[in-house]
């Protein structure tokens, strides 16, 4: 790992005005996607932000249609908040199986929406959920979010602070594991929204994705027999020794009946 | 003593307490003063021609106080890493023997493949000196899989070795085998890969070199198996140092699997660089480095035929295999798919002929040696696949197929077609108990439950043996070892009766504290709380082989127990002194002396007393002191043997295989602590199912690794893995004086093709036939999906 | 270099280390307990796991520096005038161990889930342990060890 400074702002103000100054440096959260880059040596930043002692972004707020989570709140938290769970169990659930259990007592929900890592599961809620990602300076939909493998709309010295989920009638998210690394293969996010069903996938692509198709059946008749014959083309996407690209969109189906009846 | 803590009872671990206070002593939590550490610079490579390596910046960095090449080894006279096992071909050549420097010469031959060696006074900045180290590289095409190491026009990795052909060598009886094939009325054929692995034991491979130029003396402190085996290595053929000047210690070893037996370029570099440098040099690899550098395992590529007679009673059988040795010949590399493999291909089956024949081929990959099991777990996998297709073919059932050929108990000792022999065992009895342990009555109605889950169950058998309790040295020697294999004990008895025994086997898991003591507990009547047991010094125990092979109780408490009788012939004398008896008339029983017949008793701890302050003692004719040696070398294998049983539920959506039930039979000899004995069986379990469903190296064509960490290499987790079922049916070993076979292998040698036999089982309804290991869940969907195009 | 306060194993220290120190080589390589183990360089196997703040934590990913001012619990402080804490007498009861090298990792991660779930399932204790890897046990006389061990909390012993 190479030198950096360490610093530890108490506020979201202070801690942008941090890196705006470092240009060379980067926000840390719970470190569970950054510490693995940087052991490898595969980004070297100057400055380390660390936003541990930030105290706004650790709150998680229910207010009737609107789940408001920090960014600094750590997958654990999500998984056993009596909120979380009441607003939207879904999410309650898909945070509980993020890594493992020393990862989802240290990563964060922040932290992984800005790295966002293709095979992350929390995009797939985001997307599926419509949500709506609050930085220090906007707010931007899920969907302009995640731009890209590894890449989103944030502007360099921009920090995600909260994640705002609208309250799903219901919803569910089934995985399929990558076997060695606990990442999502493909995990498919299902909610039922006033808005109508949506359908979000991860893992399959460079990015999060949404299944139009899949969503306009289930539209017409939320039941897994509305997916029977229909499929993904696997253009696009990631193919590799443990799943090629129609393996993963064969799943693609295959997770996306599951969430569907496991909708709640 | 109150309880039993003799042979038979199952005793808590006595080396437990300091694992579970965290105090353990591994050797990277070893710190020596004014310690430095090594960084090794590795090829990015499968294959180059190095042009040159410009130190010049690493060695002006900060911290570095050595950088040290191919160069520098050469022209101070370092052996090359030297094969312990020479084979020969059909033809009666030697195998083909290319140098394995400590540090590459002139070409890199597989990923990974040590160019350099920076040494810092932190591990920081030998690592960010070891960025500054260039090597000029002149590529070359590589051959990464076995599959291409022999075709026409291959890369050669050593240019000695043609068409990279370390040997090409063959057992049996080839004529007697074709005849058994003229007459059969039916013929099994199979083609097999057995695939490639990574032995990863928790604890990466570390060493600390420590020179002491006051008494021209090294110390290595070293992740091994066998201390004794790497000090014979490093004296005689690549550090070239008389063994007395040269001490090696394998202190707590976190797990070894195979991979630590072998004498690797690291433990060498940092003791020589001890030297070069005069500061200890520590060296602990990273997982990464471990995927790069560690011996891996198994990695053939097998063509078999299976002749049977009308009644499915086996004639005959044919095995053509290709085995990968990768880049260069490590320590046993050579002897895996020979002695190791070829001769178990009886299996516990009445096989009157066989011939097989193994080509051995170089690669552009890591080395591939011993990894549990070590060419066991290959015959196993090719015989108890080729058995249940054989009993598809001729519409036999598999339990029934096996029972009609499995040796029976009259027929001990039993003679194999390939060398080996038997000397007994009892393959009904085991197969028998696992059914009954697995419930196959019931196991209609488990399917019934499953197939209501939307799941498809599988049955699968296997009837395995192994040949464990390596071995004895004439026997090996014959067949090319170059080393004897016997071990070596030595037991002291303390003035007040306590007892330290040394052994020259090595602990790295397996409990050795506790069963050894337990040895010494049944031979002499003392608590296992006042026996200590030594291992892994050099400086302290007088020699011995290590562990490997399941050979630890066999050959080493073996040894022990010859050692432990001395004494107590010694005891005796003393006691018929005392007693005023002819020795003749002593018995010694349950911790005591007694003149046979009478009340006159003497404590086994007054004996040590005595013969430590000798003041009434037959000075004239007995020496003072309770301490014996012995060294044991085997009569034969020990043949541990058995039945594993497994069922699997089969996701027909996703492909998932899930082994649901294992249920295994074993008879491993005499049991001295059932509790480690399960234990062993378990942790053999999980690797077998690991082999089966999770775990592959991958190399791609071109000799790169592509799947070097944990984030990638499947390794077995607690979710994946079912409780085990573990039952025992002892039969006593003839040849050794506790009966004990060994136990540390047949987990990872009976599971793998009841596994694949489960999955293709399952699968058979739907018109599957075959499955390759690991049963990855695309591969099982794959399958089902062509087998439905096949069958629309 | 960074100044680190921290309490390990109630014990207050003060480090001077390099920014980049993980937790683990602050433990390891400056305080020299040695229980917390490193087996892999990807986040995978636990081997390096201790409590922060009463949670496991894989100490090979988080910085020595994340840890200032927190209360770190290791393999070596959980055992208690001499007597095995009940997870570490139960791992010895049930033969969970082998090696030892991973033990430390799973008897942390162990307490931290039977603080949660004071009578976990095997299903339970499975599922908790994927951030733990063992190479000898097969897990088997782990999940029995956890879940006495989780008894012998239960039990306050």
């Amino acid at each position: 790992m190479k030198d950096f400074a360490f610093h530890r702002p108490t506020t979201i103000k202070d801690a942008v005005a941090l890196l705006k100054h470092h240009s060379g440096g980067k926000f840390l959260a719970g470190g569970q996607s950054l510490l693995p880059v940087l052991k490898l040596e595969l980004a070297e930043p100057t400055d380390l932000i660390s936003l541990a002692h930030v105290k706004e972004l650790h709150d998680i707020r229910h207010d009737g249609g609107n789940l408001a989570i920090g960014a600094l709140v750590t997958h654990d938290q999500v998984h056993r908040s009596l909120d979380v769970k009441k607003a939207i169990p879904a999410l309650a659930t898909l945070a509980g199986g993020i890594g493992d259990a020393q990862v989802r007592n240290r990563g964060t929900l922040g932290g992984s929406v800005a790295h966002a890592d293709p095979a992350a599961d929390y995009p797939a809620a985001l997307v599926g959920l419509g949500a709506t990602i609050v930085t220090d300076r906007r707010k931007v939909a899920a969907e302009d979010f995640f731009t890209g493998l590894f890449q989103t709309a944030l502007a360099a010295d921009e920090l995600v602070t909260a994640v705002h989920f609208p309250v799903p009638r219901r919803a569910a998210y089934a995985k399929f594991a990558h076997r060695a690394s606990k990442y999502a293969l493909v995990g498919v996010f299902v909610a039922e929204t006033p808005g109508g069903v949506r359908v979000a996938v991860t893992g399959a692509g460079a990015k999060v994705f949404r299944v139009p198709a899949f969503e306009a059946a289930l539209g017409k008749k939320l039941d897994a027999s509305a997916l029977d014959g229909l499929t993904v083309p696997s253009t696009g996407f990631n193919s590799d020794a443990e799943a090629s690209a129609d393996y993963r969109a064969h799943l693609v189906g295959v997770m996306a009946r599951r969430a569907v009846q496991a909708l709640a | 003593m109150t309880t039993h803590q003799g042979i038979g009872a199952a005793v808590k671990r006595k080396e437990d307490r300091r694992f579970l206070l965290g105090k353990g002593q591994y050797v990277d939590d070893i710190v020596l003063p004014d310690q430095t550490y090594a960084v090794f610079v590795r090829s990015m490579y499968a294959h180059a021609r190095i042009k040159g390596v410009d130190t010049a910046a690493a060695k002006a960095a900060p911290g570095v106080v050595g950088v040290f090449t191919g160069d520098d080894i050469a022209a101070d006279g370092l052996g090359g890493l030297p094969c312990g096992w020479l084979i020969k071909s059909k033809d009666g050549s030697n195998m083909v023997e290319p140098a394995h420097p400590a540090l590459a010469q002139g070409k890199v031959r597989h990923v990974g493949d040590p160019v350099a060696m920076v040494v810092a006074t932190s591990k920081a900045a030998a690592r960010a000196a070891a960025g500054l180290v260039d090597v000029d590289y002149d590529a070359l095409p590589a051959v990464g899989l076995l599959a291409d190491a022999f075709k026409p026009g291959a890369p050669v990795v050593h240019d000695e070795a043609k068409g990279n052909v370390c040997y090409d060598w063959h057992i049996g009886d080839p004529v007697a085998t074709d005849a058994a094939f003229a007459k059969a009325a039916h013929v099994v054929e199979l083609d097999l890969t057995n695939n490639r692995l990574a032995p990863n034991a928790i604890e990466p491979r570390a060493a600390i070199g420590d020179y002491n130029a006051a008494n021209d003396h090294y110390t290595l402190y070293t992740t091994s198996q066998n201390p004794h085996v790497i000090r014979l290595l490093m004296g005689a053929f690549t550090l070239h140092v008389p063994e007395h000047k040269l001490r090696v210690v394998a202190p707590d070893v976190g797990g070894g699997f195979g991979s630590k037996i072998f004498h690797y370029a690291e433990e060498l570099m940092v003791t020589w660089g001890s030297r070069k440098i005069g500061r200890p040099v520590k060296w602990t690899a990273d997982r990464s480095e471990a995927f790069l550098s560690d011996a891996q395992g198994r990695d053939h590529i097998s063509h078999a035929r299976l002749a049977l007679d009308g009644n499915g009673k086996i004639l005959g059988l044919q095995v053509s295999t290709q085995a990968n040795l990768g880049a260069y010949l490590s320590t046993f590399g050579s002897s895996v798919p020979t002695y190791l493999y070829a001769t178990l291909l009886s299996g516990p089956y009445d096989m009157p002929a066989i011939y097989a024949e193994v080509k051995a081929a170089f690669t552009n990959t890591v080395p591939v040696d011993a990894y549990r099991g070590a060419g066991r777990p290959e015959a196993a996998y090719l015989l108890e696949r080729l058995m249940d297709k054989a009993a598809r073919q001729l519409g036999i059932d598999r339990i029934d197929l096996r029972r009609r050929n499995l040796i029976r108990p009259d027929q001990f000792p039993y003679q194999t077609a390939v060398a080996l022999q038997y000397d007994i065992g009892n393959y009904q009895a085991t197969l028998d108990l696992a059914l009954q342990q697995i419930d196959y009555a019931g196991y209609d109605k488990r399917k019934a439950a499953s197939a209501a889950r939307g799941k498809l169950r599988g049955f699968g058998i296997s009837t395995y043996i192994e040949a464990c309790g390596i071995a004895p040295s004439a026997i090996a020697g014959a067949l090319g070892a170059r080393a004897g294999l016997y071990e070596a004990a030595n037991v002291r008895v303390n003035p007040t009766g306590s007892v330290t025994i040394f052994t020259g086997t090595h602990s790295h898991g397996q409990g050795h504290e506790t069963t050894f003591a337990q040895i010494v507990a049944e031979k002499l009547g003392v608590s296992i709380d006042n026996v200590d047991v030594v291992h892994g010094d050099t400086d302290r125990i007088l020699f011995g082989m290590g562990t490997y092979g399941s050979r630890s109780a066999a050959v080493g408490g073996s040894a022990l127990v010859k050692a432990l009788d001395k004494v107590i012939d010694k005891g005796k004398k003393i006691a018929a002194h005392l007693l005023e008896a002819s020795v003749g008339d002593i018995e010694f029983k349950d911790g005591n002396y007694r003149v046979i017949g009478t009340d006159k008793v003497k404590a086994f701890g007054e004996i040590a007393f005595t013969a430590y302050v000798p003041h009434n003692y037959p000075i004239e004719t007995l020496e003072p002191g309770l301490e014996e040696s012995a060294y044991y070398d085997p009569k034969n294998f020990t043949f541990p043997g058995g039945c594993h049983l497994v069922e699997v539920e089969i996701d027909p959506e996703t492909g998932v295989a899930e082994v649901v039930e294992v249920a295994i039979a074993d008879d491993v000899g005499t049991i001295i602590n059932p509790m480690i004995v399960d234990g062993q069986a378990h942790g053999g379990l999980a690797q077998g199912i690991g082999q089966a469903l999770y775990e592959e190296v991958r190399y791609d064509a071109e000799g790169q690794l592509t799947n070097g960490s944990f984030m990638d290499y499947c390794m077995p987790r607690a979710a994946d893995l079912p409780n085990f079922k573990v039952g025992n049916h002892v039969t006593a070993c003839t040849h050794n004086p506790i009966g004990v076979k060994g136990v540390g292998e047949c987990g990872a040698i009976g599971v793998p093709p009841a596994v694949i036999n489960a999955i293709i089982d399952a699968l058979t309804p739907l018109g599957v036939t075959d499955m390759s290991m690991p049963a990855t869940p695309e591969k099982i969907w794959r399958a089902i999906q062509a087998a439905k195009k096949q069958g629309a | 270099m960074a100044t680190i306060k921290l309490t390990v194993n109630r014990q207050a220290h003060t480090l001077e280390c390099a920014s980049t120190t993980l937790l683990v080589e602050a433990l390891r390589d400056h305080l020299r307990l040695t229980g917390t183990h490193v087996g892999c360089d990807t986040s995978q196997c636990g081997a390096c796991t201790v409590h922060v703040d009463g949670k496991s934590v894989k100490s090979c990913t988080m910085l020595a520096a994340e840890a200032d001012g927190a209360e770190i619990t290791t393999i070596e402080g959980l055992a208690t005038g001499g007597e095995l804490h009940p997870m570490q007498a139960a791992f010895r009861e049930h033969h969970g161990l082998q090696c030892g090298f991973c033990t430390p990792g799973m008897i942390m991660s162990a307490t931290d889930l039977c603080k949660r779930v004071p009578d976990p399932g095997e299903h339970e204790v499975r599922h908790w342990l994927e951030g733990n890897l063992c190479r000898c046990t097969g897990y088997h006389n782990i999940v029995k060890a956890v879940r006495a061990g989780a008894a012998g909390m239960r039990g306050g012993k």
